[in-house]
């Protein structure tokens, strides 16, 4: 990579301002709301974690570049100008302490999108060499070998033989023509196996053909954590590569709120073209199956059971529903978060912040949120549908010395299937 | 009282249009400014279209949500309060509607005078208490710039000289209302270049946000 430098962040940022920036940015009433949604402000109490602030360096790039007043205040020398030392102080607060949960973008009075911005503003601090070591270690990773945890097929190529050989079945591998190709998360292959046994299974029961690719398995994007549109496009052509040579209409992206947003809605800009093929999240398809009685279940979870939507499927993709109808399907004891589908809270840990090492603290902190929604309804487990909110619920809940497993909702489903005879 | 006399019909007169005039600028440049900017093409599949949600959090967002009216009562209801108190003031009180008719043709009923005084003072209160909410809410505190305070000042001296004129509490008369007028007009001449640009950009803003989540099929 050449340089980066403090210029070519500030082009970088300059590139990102459109119309919703400026009309955002033109309507803030700096009414301090958006603290109020922000998990990291809330548990801190510190008011830099205020979700406009982190934005100043996005705004004062539109102030001065792309507003008549701006300019002419630049005249007269009364503009505040973003410095290397200003984007040094606030890489901790686009990357440590916002985990793009977008939950300020639903409750600003006057509309800001700030997640949006915040997405945009990660592009600057990236060419201004503003962007944490983790995420770099990640993004260089997923480059070089596919997999941002330098997870290789051969490691995968292990949990399939595992898992054929404990449930009987083919995991279909580089099979042309399937109805589906199957992306994975690398998080999932090391801390979920389950995941691949579940989906072998489900597949099987409803008659569903799909398959594995050699060369791509990996679903998630670095690229777009941390805010490189050219690492991340690259990332993208790779799926699209392998969907194309396998001849697959349908892509399922894996239970990850992340590679899902990633895959599903920012993808096809990435590359500047649309898809030959469709995207969906694996809890969509599992409700589709089901709507269509392809799926038979037999007995109900009795305990308690309550539900973590991961920011990345509900509030930012419109998956809200779906892992309602699944639920209601296996668990006859299931009671909801207060606050949930679109209006539920971060476990903390999305957004890259849980590569970023030193975000640790304020990852833990943020989950407090989490916690307080899930003391009040005292369940007996949690089901959620994405690896990385998962591994944040177990670290979470063990944290605070809390007895409540969490399950991945495609297994609960999987271990209810009903025996094919 | 001719020095006043003679300061009202000024403010009535060249000032009134001077105003007009740098509002009218200052806020085409600003809308043109973001409209031009646009947005790039989404290659996305869309689940839904995005007019309609984007129209709906238009009005939607008016209205905070359950769980941050619970978090912040404070700021929701006393933003609340004062908006729609200076809006009645500005909308409902006979002589502004003479005003707005004078310009427009449109006219329609006013409230009772003592109804609008009694809003009036209760705005008051209320943009006292944002300011003492500003001064004092660590938030709020930390992302205040100047421009907060001047716009604070502005909107109340526009409020504080309107109730003051209706009351009579200054004398002599043209002096307090050429005030009112003059701080309206500053008012204006200051909406295109600072936040009070809001009350137009707003509805682009939540256009925006409600197009971009709508089309992934959230209602925001
Ligand atoms: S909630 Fe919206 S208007 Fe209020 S300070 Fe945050 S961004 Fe600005
Ligand atoms: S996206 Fe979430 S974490 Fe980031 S600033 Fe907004 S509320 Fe906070």
């Amino acid at each position: 990579m050449s340089e980066l430098t403090l210029e070519r962040g500030l082009a970088a940022f300059r590139a990102e301002v459109d119309g919703p920036v400026a009309a955002f940015f033109s309507s803030c009433v700096h009414c301090g709301i958006c603290a109020q949604a922000c998990p990291f402000y809330l548990e801190t109490g510190d008011a830099k974690y205020t979700p406009i602030l982190k934005l100043e360096p996005l705004r004062r790039v539109w102030e001065n570049d792309f507003t008549l007043w701006g300019k002419i205040k630049g005249l007269f020398g009364l503009n505040h100008k973003v410095t290397d030392e200003m984007l040094a102080e606030w890489e901790e607060l686009l990357y440590d302490s916002c985990s793009m949960c977008g939950r300020c973008s639903m409750v600003c009075p006057v509309g800001n999108d700030l997640a949006l911005m915040i997405r945009k503003s990660r592009e600057g601090m990236v060419q201004a060499g503003h962007a944490p070591e983790g995420l770099i270690a990640a993004s260089v990773r997923a480059i070089q070998t596919g997999s941002p945890m330098g997870l290789q097929w051969k490691t995968l190529a292990v949990q399939i033989q595992h898992v054929q050989t404990s449930s009987g079945l083919e995991v279909p591998v580089d099979k042309e023509g399937a109805e589906y190709l199957v992306l994975l998360s690398s998080m999932e292959i090391i801390n979920f196996p389950e995941y691949l046994e579940a989906i072998t299974k489900i597949f099987d029961h409803a008659g569903v053909t799909w398959t594995l690719s050699t060369q791509c398995f990996e679903a998630t994007n670095a690229g777009i954590q941390i805010g490189n549109k050219d690492i991340a496009a690259q990332l993208v052509e790779r799926v699209v590569a392998a969907a194309e040579k396998l001849k697959v209409p349908k892509v399922i992206s894996p239970e990850c709120g992340h590679a899902f947003t990633a895959i599903r809605w920012e993808g096809p800009n990435l590359i500047g073209r649309p898809y030959p093929f469709r995207v969906f999240h694996i809890i969509e398809v599992l409700d589709e199956l089901r709507a269509a009685g392809r799926i038979k279940t037999e007995g109900m979870e009795t305990d308690r059971l309550s539900m973590h939507d991961p920011c990345n499927l509900a509030r930012k993709s419109g998956v809200i529903q779906q892992q309602r109808n699944l639920m209601n399907l296996v668990a006859e004891n299931f009671v909801e978060l207060k606050e949930h589908g679109k209006f539920q809270w971060c476990c903390g840990a999305g957004g890259g912040v849980s590569s970023n090492e030193r975000a640790e603290p304020l990852k833990m902190a943020a989950f407090k949120r989490k916690k307080a929604q899930i003391e009040e309804v005292n369940p007996e487990r949690m089901v959620t549908m994405c690896a990385t909110c998962r591994t944040q619920l177990e670290e979470g809940l063990e944290e605070f010395n809390m007895e409540i497993p969490v399950v991945g909702l495609t297994e609960m489903i999987a271990e209810h299937l009903v025996e094919k005879n | 009282m001719s020095g006043s006399m003679e300061f009202l019909l000024w403010t009535k007169g060249p000032m009134f249009d001077i105003a007009i005039a740098i509002f009218a600028i200052g806020l085409l440049v600003r809308i043109t400014e973001i409209f031009m900017l646009g947005r790039k093409k989404n290659f996305a599949e869309a689940r839904a279209g995005e007019w309609g949600p984007g129209f709906r959090t238009m009005f939607t967002r008016t209205v905070a949500d359950p769980g941050t009216f619970q978090r912040a009562p404070f700021n929701v209801v006393v933003g609340w309060v004062w908006h729609i108190g200076f809006l009645m003031a500005l909308l409902l009180f006979l002589p502004h509607i003479a005003l707005i008719e004078s310009l427009t043709g449109l006219s329609w009923p006013a409230l009772p005078n003592p109804v609008i005084s009694l809003v009036t003072s209760v705005t008051l209160v209320a943009l006292i208490a944002t300011l003492v909410h500003r001064m004092t809410h660590p938030v709020k505190r930390r992302i205040s710039t100047v421009e907060d305070y001047l716009v604070w000042a502005v909107v109340f001296a526009v409020v504080l000289t309107g109730w003051l004129a209706y009351y009579r509490l200054v004398n002599p008369y043209p002096l307090v209302l050429g005030m009112h007028i003059l701080s309206a007009e500053i008012m204006l001449i200051l909406l295109p270049f600072t936040k009070l640009t809001h009350i137009f950009t707003t509805f682009i803003a939540r256009w925006y946000n409600g197009a971009a989540f709508g089309r992934k099929g959230v209602q925001s």
